[in-house]
């Protein structure tokens, strides 16, 4: 009922306030049970039988992981062990992440920290007695459960798209058929209502950019939300994958801005000259918000997508949460928490398409403020004579 | 806090591969498409100005047709107006003709009739007088065969003229 009447800001607004809240349940939960985790896994490793964490379990789902856990089959885990790659001062290192034990053993001086902090989760260089050697440099380029679904998101589109033009070559001028019908609605959205009205008469320029973002973040958001293997990581879900998006957004914004653009944010016309000198009050504003524009748009896919993808395991957690207590009240739950989450994912389906058109969208529209031809009413040198 | 810190592998990974697909996609994919979408949307504004035009230009022909059947109509009814004053002229120019050529011919009749009947009445006055000098000199032997009979008839016509 809320949603249905709320509109599309209030909705944002909605999504973030239920993240947060999510989040302040769910973090110091998982910190806390970590840690308690951590004590009882030195006196016993097998830990899969242990209480049920449901912060770890939401947080192992949404972050990226060395192995792709597909499922338990009686108590053993069927996961794809994926390529790990290290560059340090002795050369490239590549092997299978199986060699990791799930993260219990070392392997060439490596180990998968499993301390609290900025490097839970992922490949640490390890001394002799097993402490954490945070000065050594090596590059972390391992293929990912992220990477691999990056992988597997490409392919998709590549496999739609590359069929798609060849329907168009095929075909002529002549109605699509096939895949083409679904797919070019979407292409003539993209173009006639976001591109040309954002940009204008140059947006032939910046429209294959804004085609392959639209459809990256789309498709790989539909990708996301398929529960079983080749979909369910949460690519667009993380903020690595968000960032490098708005980066490519924030480079083709600054590269493509003409002089116009840089004398809005130097020298801001229409601005009192008191605010720019001596302090330059407002040109600094403007410089930050060249920056705040692509970390904004980074955060928002980052923080919509994740916050879906928490939400949906959240009420399958309450199943096992509830099972725990007794099969019985988990069974009973077990329906309402299926109805959530197909609401949930019907509405993650909107957000799905929703999330990339507005990252599109708000791209255009940098990249239109930025390569605007503005008209001032300057009066010039023939005018004053 | 690993949910919100970027990993150099990822973004390396994402960058290179974003890199790929807007190469490839750019080459392969949406320029064909663009150019097909915006082909056929040129060929649909042009059908629909050549139909436009074709309307256009039928609604003019059929004004034309309209007007060149008006005046083909006009003309006819010209020629057959025409034709039938011409008609009716030589009707009555035939007529006139043929009452004056009756009238001659009449008027010419009735001379040759006068001119028969003068003759017809001299020739009968001719005859009567040499009948009656006929009869006369009869008259006239008979009566002067002897010489009483002259004698009295003389006397007679002497008697007859008065001489005061």
């Amino acid at each position: 009922m809320i949603l249905k009447c709320c509109k599309k800001g209030s909705y944002d607004f909605l999504r973030y306030f239920v993240f947060v809240v999510v989040g302040v349940i769910l973090l110091p939960n998982s910190a806390f049970c970590s840690e308690n985790l951590e004590g009882t896994e030195s006196k016993e490793p097998s830990h899969a039988k242990s209480k049920f964490n449901v912060g770890e379990t939401i947080i192992e789902h949404v972050v990226d992981a060395y192995q792709w856990h597909i499922m338990d089959v009686k108590g053993k885990a069927i996961a794809i062990d994926l390529p790990v790659i290290l560059i340090d001062n002795e050369g490239i290192h590549v092997f299978s992440s199986a060699h990791f034990e799930h993260g219990h053993q070392p392997y060439k001086g490596y180990a998968i920290c499993h301390q609290k902090g900025m490097k839970k989760g992922k490949i640490v260089k390890i001394h002799e007695n097993g402490e954490i050697d945070n000065d050594f440099f090596y590059l972390d380029l391992s293929i990912t459960k992220n990477v691999l679904s990056l992988f597997i998101g490409i392919a998709v589109i590549l496999a739609i798209f590359l069929s798609v033009a060849r329907n168009y070559k095929k075909r002529g001028v002549q109605a699509p058929k096939g895949i083409a019908r679904a797919i070019e609605p979407l292409v003539l959205f993209v173009r006639n209502d976001i591109a040309r009205p954002c940009i204008g008469k140059k947006s032939e320029k910046y429209l294959p950019f804004l085609l392959t973002m639209f459809f990256f973040i789309f498709i790989n958001n539909l990708l996301g939300l398929v529960p079983f293997f080749p979909g369910g990581a949460n690519l667009t879900g993380n903020i690595s994958i968000t960032a490098v998006l708005a980066a490519f957004t924030f480079i083709i914004t600054n590269v493509s801005g003409n002089r116009d653009y840089w004398k809005h944010i130097v020298n801001p016309p229409g601005v009192p000259w008191w605010l720019k000198i001596p302090i330059p009050l407002i040109p600094l504003v403007e410089l930050i918000g060249v920056f705040t524009k692509p970390i904004v748009l980074a955060i928002r896919l980052f923080a919509n997508i994740t916050a879906g993808h928490i939400i949906a395991l959240g009420f399958i957690c309450l199943i096992f949460i509830f099972g725990q207590m007794s099969p019985a009240l988990g069974g009973g739950v077990s329906v309402g928490s299926v109805a959530f989450y197909i609401f949930m994912g019907l509405l993650e389906l909107l957000v799905a398409f929703i999330q990339a058109f507005v990252f599109t969208l708000l791209s255009a529209i940098y990249i239109g403020l930025a390569v605007e031809e503005h008209h001032h009413k300057e009066p010039s040198v023939a005018e004053i004579k | 806090m690993e949910l919100v810190k970027p990993e150099i592998g990822l973004i390396f990974w994402m960058t290179l591969s974003f890199l790929i697909l807007l190469f490839i996609l750019k080459k392969a994919a949406w320029k064909p498409v663009l150019k097909m979408l915006t082909k056929r949307e040129d060929d649909i504004t042009k059908a629909l100005n050549e139909a436009n035009l074709a309307k256009e230009q039928m609604k003019q022909l059929t004004i034309d047709n309209e007007k060149l059947l008006a005046q083909a109509k006009d003309e006819r009814d010209a020629i057959l107006s025409e034709a039938r004053k011409i008609s009716q002229k030589m009707y009555d120019d035939a007529k006139i003709k043929a009452s004056e050529e009756g009238q001659r011919i009449i008027a010419a009749a009735r001379e040759n009739i006068d001119i028969e009947k003068q003759k017809a009445v001299a020739d009968i006055k001719n005859m009567i007088a040499e009948f009656s000098l006929e009869i006369a000199e009869k008259v006239l032997q008979s009566e002067l065969s002897d010489k009483n009979r002259q004698k009295d008839y003389i006397h007679q016509q002497i008697e007859h003229i008065n001489l005061s």
